[in-house]
């Protein structure tokens, strides 16, 4: 008997570019950031790309628009901006 | 008893209730982990094994979860990196786990569940009914059922074998109450016997792999998703003699068979049989010996081992040799008919020569379904292939509609 199994390897966007899936994107004020990377540590679906100084962006390709670094940030330096 | 004979490869007969046959097939099957929450009639399954565990030193896991739901998660969770996993539950407790019974099914995990059957509320109530047994049988997840007690213990040991097999999982059921409270005479084959029938060390390439790395059951997109199911389909339909082969190959080791997919019980020259699964597959081959003796009707009994896969193959051979078939379910398709009487039409409808079939529902929550009851069933039969009387959609037995006039208020 033939069996086969269904498996997922490890790659970027399995499921597509979920950034499409999105009716409101963050957007980072980079004035009022502190670097404190929780919106980096937070963010669901790791959407959120860390630089070498600590400063953020987002991955609109993938974000998904959740809010979810809106609402973590202690200083309000992301915005849920209509997309 | 030809069950105490001495076989070959038999080593120690145990007079134990079917509950105790499950836990005792676990041991001997050296389970890894067991998902453990308690519901009757299943809950002495896992006292048994936590009393093995603790008298025998076992190396057997048993994790004590707060719900059926993570009782399977437990069972997927092990049986993802490889180790042979085992769960059972019942009625209540399978509909709450239900979410997680289909998420093994769908990563093919070889899985074995118990299920010992009872109805499901509302309204409240313990007694033994076949619906839940059936339900995973959409599930992704083959569906044994045995008789007895010895063959609750060697179906245990086969759906090792056809779940390492297949990668499908298998649910045994069991009567509730009427075999897991009941004690009967057990042989128990030799270690070893059972450690060559189903190995330990075969390849698992399910298992999850840090230095290769992948998972079961990501996101997919409609693609292939009917590709994933169909593959379920083909592999489930494919195991009808898989299932045969199992049977066959156990009974070389311990002298013990029990007709592969299907039992047959003096169907050579029979006109008219009964579709039957479970304990009370006993009390209808009784009645068909009653019948034939009492007034000559050429009755015989069909009993279904193995639910899923459906045995469209084995069935529509005997089915073209009979005249009328009853099929008896302890279990309801509400407004349609009983489960495997739908499933019996569906797979006979194609053949050329085939019988009438008549759907017989009975014995819900627990109410009792005797040989006369049976022996009533053949009657009819034959009266319907007489032509004295005409087939229904569904014939109840044991309806009493009075007996519940205070229950009911008319509004």
């Amino acid at each position: 008997m033939r069996v086969l199994i269904p498996k997922s390897k490890p790659s970027k966007g399995a499921v597509g570019k979920t950034g499409l899936w999105r009716t409101s994107k963050p957007v980072v004020n980079h004035d009022k950031c502190i670097k404190c990377v929780i919106c980096w540590a937070f963010c669901p679906e790791t959407t959120i790309f860390r630089f070498q100084d600590n400063s953020v962006d987002i991955d609109y390709e993938y974000c998904k628009g959740c809010g979810v670094c809106a609402n973590e940030c202690p200083v309000n330096a992301i915005e849920m901006v209509e997309d | 008893m030809s069950i105490i004979e001495e076989k070959k490869g038999v080593s120690n007969v145990k007079v134990v209730t079917a509950n105790e046959a499950v836990a005792l097939a676990v041991k001997c099957a050296k389970v890894d982990v067991v998902g453990a929450y308690p519901i009757s009639p299943q809950t002495s399954i896992m006292e048994y094994l936590t009393k093995y565990i603790e008298t025998e030193n076992l190396s057997m896991e048993i994790v004590r979860v707060e719900s059926e739901h993570s009782a399977m998660a437990v069972a997927m969770g092990a049986a993802s990196v490889g180790a042979r996993a085992f769960t059972a539950t019942a009625s209540q407790g399978l509909l709450y786990m239900a979410e997680m019974v289909y998420w093994v099914g769908g990563s093919r995990l070889p899985v074995v569940m118990a299920i010992t059957s009872r109805a499901m509320g509302a309204p409240w109530i313990l007694g033994n009914e076949h619906t839940d047994v059936l339900l995973p049988r959409e599930w992704g997840w083959m569906v044994l059922f045995p008789e007895h007690n010895q063959e609750v213990f060697d179906t245990i040991i086969q759906a090792y074998r056809i779940a390492d097999k297949t990668l499908i999982p298998v649910v045994v059921g069991l009567d509730g109450f009427i075999l897991s409270h009941t004690t009967m005479p057990i042989s128990i084959p030799d270690q070893s016997v059972i450690d060559s029938f189903i190995p330990k060390d075969v390849p698992k390439p399910y298992a999850l792999n840090t230095s290769n790395p992948f998972t079961h059951g990501n996101a997919v997109h409609s693609n292939v998703y009917l590709e994933f199911r169909y593959d379920i389909f083909r592999t489930i339909e494919e195991s009808e003699d898989l299932v045969d082969q199992v049977d066959k190959e156990w009974e070389k080791l311990t002298g013990r068979s029990y007709g592969g997919v299907i039992e047959e019980y003096l169907l050579d020259d029979a006109e008219v049989a009964i579709v039957v699964i479970g304990a009370s597959s006993g009390d209808a081959k009784q009645a068909a010996k009653n019948v034939r003796e009492k007034y000559g009707i050429k009755a015989g009994v069909i009993r279904l081992r193995s639910i899923r896969p459906f045995p469209v193959k084995r069935l529509s051979q005997i089915a073209s040799k009979l005249k009328a078939i009853g099929v008896f379910d302890r279990n309801m398709s509400p407004g349609l008919g009983g489960m495997i009487a739908t499933e019996v039409k569906f797979a006979l409808y194609d053949l050329k020569d085939k019988p009438i079939v008549q759907s017989y529902i009975g014995g819900l929550g627990g109410k009792d379904v005797r040989i006369v009851d049976f022996e009533k069933i053949f009657t009819e039969l034959k009266e319907i292939v007489d032509g004295r009387i005409g087939v229904q959609r569904v014939r109840w037995v044991g309806l009493d509609l009075a007996a519940v006039d205070s229950y009911f208020e008319e509004v």
